[in-house]
């Protein structure tokens, strides 16, 4: 078995991920960085984003503007002082970016160009054109590599973190290609691990988004935070459930009913305003609200009859005909190369059949303002982290904005962190990951004739937590699934694997990530059993009511031997003392 | 509606076998069905073993490059309604060593790629406080579509070049060479010239133009690399004009 060291240990290759190993190769040359994810780093889910990427640059615009309609969005359970981190900083990452050759969206004058984003007040969404993903990540990619320092681990799956003497002193690593074990040592390691949006059965995220680091958190003790918010978008693609971005929305595009009615203004949305008037759309009004408010809307309109039906499920219209085919191909052409493609319908002509699909886990690894963790050595970034920025409603375009901010951030804290102790003993190393092995050769390496798969127990953990943990819950269906959840980690435990090669192994990886998942579940539905409030994603048809009182407070999720325990923290506010969440309403 | 069709897949697996075979897969799919979808439910509900990769399945990762019925395509886009033969045969992608079953080794472009320096370079460092570069839509047109590349391997996989002499550059690299040439926020024309007109360089092209048919993201690397072929050939006679030219 070979033994790999760094002072730094990045865990994913995603935006995150490259711009913390970006920030140390730059700015501490001295430093040693290593990468390490379980895909090339420019297959990472960052890639998929396709609206865009918020920070205030139009003079007309303010910090403060941005502040609190990400607060109001979050309803109120973001922290405020990190969403002025968040805001303070976006600009200069994105420009950063720009300095980076990313090809962002020009006006004719050739300044960055600027869109509307659902429950932002103006357009502060930078974008490059509807791949702005795509484009910051093989950006951050291809300067990554200008730097030599950044040892990169392709295709590596870590299996657990090294913790001893009270830290974070490396991982334990599968190399896919060689199926072996190796321990990767580290004086400070950082999380960029990304979402875990496949827990659930229909979702916009890759097959990749499992969840894992925040599973290697939570497995060492730290707490997972606010899991029980998990955010529907309120546009996918029927049968597929790819995205259909909300620029489309951002960029005129509205939602109807099949009785041709623009339903949002049932539900305290604001009134429509005609296509054609020149202040459509109307900013944080109707198509422009809030994700949360809309995806809930669709399941009302769904029970009052009023979707359509289609083999895939019922489906709502996003009809974007009006933009004219020109507007289209320049400002949302993968809209229409998606919809023409998996759909077979041309949005120039037809509308766009949409429903709501899980995209986002607002929640995550419980982090400080600079992306420590309660486990020194041990920090996260991104979407695996909960900083928490997004609370109980993320708006769209500010998480490719916080995954750089943070990611640059726990980079610098790391470092510094990184010069205070000892690099981990070669023993420690050594041992961890021998440990490591010899639990796989025990488990899931092991033939012992059992029937059960990893799709089978897979497939039952996503229905379950649609079931139980979906758009709206009550207390006896989340008892439910938290009970079935239980049965299914006995079944995880039986499980062997059919394929017991080393060679690239995707039904270990599979496994491994379903072990993942499994956790990240639990804490999903123990989060929201015990959230007895609504509030933002989290809606309790038992308790529709927010309760500022018992649950101005983020739920903190412990790990135990049965059930998770979950305790509470309190929701830090500096200058905007919770309200009521407006929109469309003068 | 569903259908019924077999799916001829290439099995490799190094840890139990020494050649490679072909496994029959019965399956009954749907219309919306792409390949990708084929695979994966041969390895959730029929055989665990079977190894490939995928992430986004909406054709912007690059993970799922094979090879269909001979074709290298993206399985995510690649829809199994598209083919009326009686067996649909899907390989791994041609040109590279396979680590097993659908999976290829694609280090050796992972290796290429930093060769041509694809990211932005300036003679001097702009402070962020002076703000964007400008840049017009019409500047940004002239490298946007090589800016477009998703790293898939396809073009690899069809270029008859790469796969008699694999020490070509190859087109997805040397088109990211001049996505950042073409970028007027660059001035590392003169910096990439080493690598780009070196021996397996751009020379190495004979512009059969497969890369372009076969590319899912239309970038047109063949395109790309006939325009490195004449900057850096006007280049190079201005240096013969005037001594002492270029940065
Ligand atoms: C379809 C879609 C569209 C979106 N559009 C937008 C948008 O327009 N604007 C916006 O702001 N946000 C958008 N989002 C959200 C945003 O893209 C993500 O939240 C963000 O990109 C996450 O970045 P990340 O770096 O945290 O994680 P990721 O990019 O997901 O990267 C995670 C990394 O961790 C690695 N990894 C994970 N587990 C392991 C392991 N066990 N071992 C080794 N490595 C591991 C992976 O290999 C990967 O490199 C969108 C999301 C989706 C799904
Ligand atoms: S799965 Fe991502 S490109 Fe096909």
């Amino acid at each position: 078995m070979e033994t790999f060291q760094h002072d730094v240990l990045i865990v994913g290759g995603g935006g995150a991920g490259l711009r913390a190993a970006i920030a140390i190769a730059r700015d501490h040359p001295d430093v040693g960085v290593g990468v390490i994810s379980k895909v090339y780093p420019m297959r990472s889910h960052t890639v998929a984003a396709e609206g865009g990427a918020a920070a205030v640059i139009s003079p007309t615009d303010s910090l403060d503007d941005h502040a609190y309609d990400t607060i109001s969005g979050s309803d109120w359970l973001a922290d405020q002082d990190a969403v002025e981190i968040l805001v303070e900083n976006a600009s200069k990452e994105l420009l950063q970016l720009e300095h980076w050759g990313c090809p962002w969206s020009r006006e004719p004058d050739g300044r960055i160009s600027v869109r509307p984003f659902g429950g932002m007040k103006l357009e502060r969404t930078w974008y490059a054109a509807d791949k702005t993903g795509f484009h910051l990540l093989h950006t951050l990619f291809q300067t990554s590599l200008k730097y030599d320092a950044i040892n990169r681990y392709d295709e590596w799956f870590v299996t657990s973190l090294i913790v001893a003497d009270g830290r974070c002193q490396g991982v334990t690593a599968i190399e896919i290609r060689t199926g072996e074990m190796h321990p990767i040592g580290a004086r400070s390691v950082i999380l960029c691990t990304g979402g875990a949006g496949r827990v659930y059965p229909f979702t916009t995220n890759g097959n990749i988004k499992t969840g894992d680091g925040m599973a290697l958190a939570y497995r060492a003790g730290v707490p997972l935070k606010d899991m029980e918010f998990v955010q529907y978008h309120p546009t996918g693609l029927p049968g597929t459930g790819i995205l259909i971005t909300e620029a489309a929305r951002g960029e005129g595009g509205i939602l109807v009913n099949k009785e041709g009615r623009r339903y949002l203004q049932n539900y305290d949305l604001g009134q429509p305003l005609d296509i054609n008037d020149p202040n459509h759309p109307q900013k944080q009004t109707m198509e422009l609200g809030p994700r949360d408010r809309l995806s809930q809307a669709f399941i009302k309109e769904r029970e009052a009859g009023r979707t359509f039906e289609g083999p895939d499920g019922d489906y709502v219209h996003l009809d974007i005909r009006h933009l004219g085919e020109r507007e289209i191909d320049r400002k949302i052409p993968m809209v229409r190369e998606l919809a023409v493609r998996y759909v077979g319908i041309d949005p120039v002509h037809k509308p766009i059949p949409v429903r709501t699909v899980v995209h986002y886990m607002m929640g995550g690894i419980d982090t400080d303002t600079n992306g420590a963790t309660s486990l020194p050595g041990l920090f996260a970034a991104g979407e695996c982290a909960c900083v928490s920025v997004n609370g109980a409603n993320r708006l769209g375009s500010n998480s490719l904005t916080e995954i750089l901010v943070f990611g640059a951030r726990a980079a610098s804290v790391a470092v510094d962190q990184a010069g205070q102790v000892p690099p981990p003993s070669n023993q420690l190393l050594t041992t961890s990951a021998r440990s490591q092995e010899m639990k796989l050769k025990a488990t899931l390496l092991h033939p012992n004739g059992g029937s059960d798969t990893v799709s089978g127990i897979r497939t039952a953990l996503q229905e379950t937590l649609e079931e139980g943990a979906g758009i709206f819950r009550d207390g006896a269906t989340l008892e439910r699934t938290c009970a079935s959840i239980a049965q299914l980690q006995d079944r995880y435990e039986k499980l062997s694997l059919v394929d017991t090669s080393r060679t690239f192994n995707t039904d270990l990886v599979a496994a491994l990530e379903l072990g993942a998942m499994l956790e990240i579940g639990e804490a999903i539905a123990h989060s929201a059993l015990a959230r007895t409030e609504s509030r933002g994603s989290h809606q309790r048809t038992d308790h529709p009511d927010r309760d500022d009182d018992g649950f101005l407070r983020h739920s903190l999720a412990f790990r135990g031997e049965g059930d998770p325990t979950i305790e509470y923290k309190e929701v830090t506010v500096t200058r905007w003392p919770p309200s009521e969440r407006v929109y469309g309403r003068a | 509606m569903p259908e019924q069709t077999v799916l001829e897949v290439y099995r490799y697996l190094p840890d139990e076998e020494t050649e490679p075979r072909f496994q029959s897969y019965e399956i009954t799919y749907r219309d919306s069905w792409v390949v990708l979808d084929a695979l994966d439910h041969i390895k959730t509900e029929i055989d665990p073993t079977l190894s490939f990769r995928w992430s986004c399945r909406m054709g912007v990762c690059g993970s799922c490059g094979m090879t269909v019925n001979g074709e290298p395509k993206l399985t995510c886009e690649t829809f199994i309604r598209d083919y009326n033969t009686e067996t649909i045969k899907i390989e791994p992608l041609a040109h590279f060593p396979v680590i097993r079953d659908l999976v290829i080794n694609m280090q050796d472009f992972m290796e290429k790629l930093p060769t041509v320096s694809p990211w932005l370079i300036t003679d001097e460092d702009k402070p962020l406080e002076a703000g964007e570069y400008l840049q017009t839509p019409a500047q940004m047109a002239r490298y946007k579509r090589f800016s477009m590349c998703i790293n898939c391997m396809l073009c690899y996989s069809a270029c008859p070049v790469y796969g008699l002499n694999s020490l070509f550059t190859g087109p997805a690299a040397l088109a990211l060479a001049e996505r950042y040439n073409l970028d007027s926020r660059d001035e590392g024309t003169q910096e990439r010239s080493d690598v780009v007109t070196a021996h397996d360089g751009i020379w190495r092209c004979t512009y059969v133009g497969e890369c372009t048919k076969v590319c899912p993201k239309d970038v047109d690397p063949a395109g790309a690399i006939q325009m490195l072929k004449l900057s850096y050939a006007l280049d190079w006679a201005k240096s013969l004009v005037l001594p002492g030219r270029g940065r």
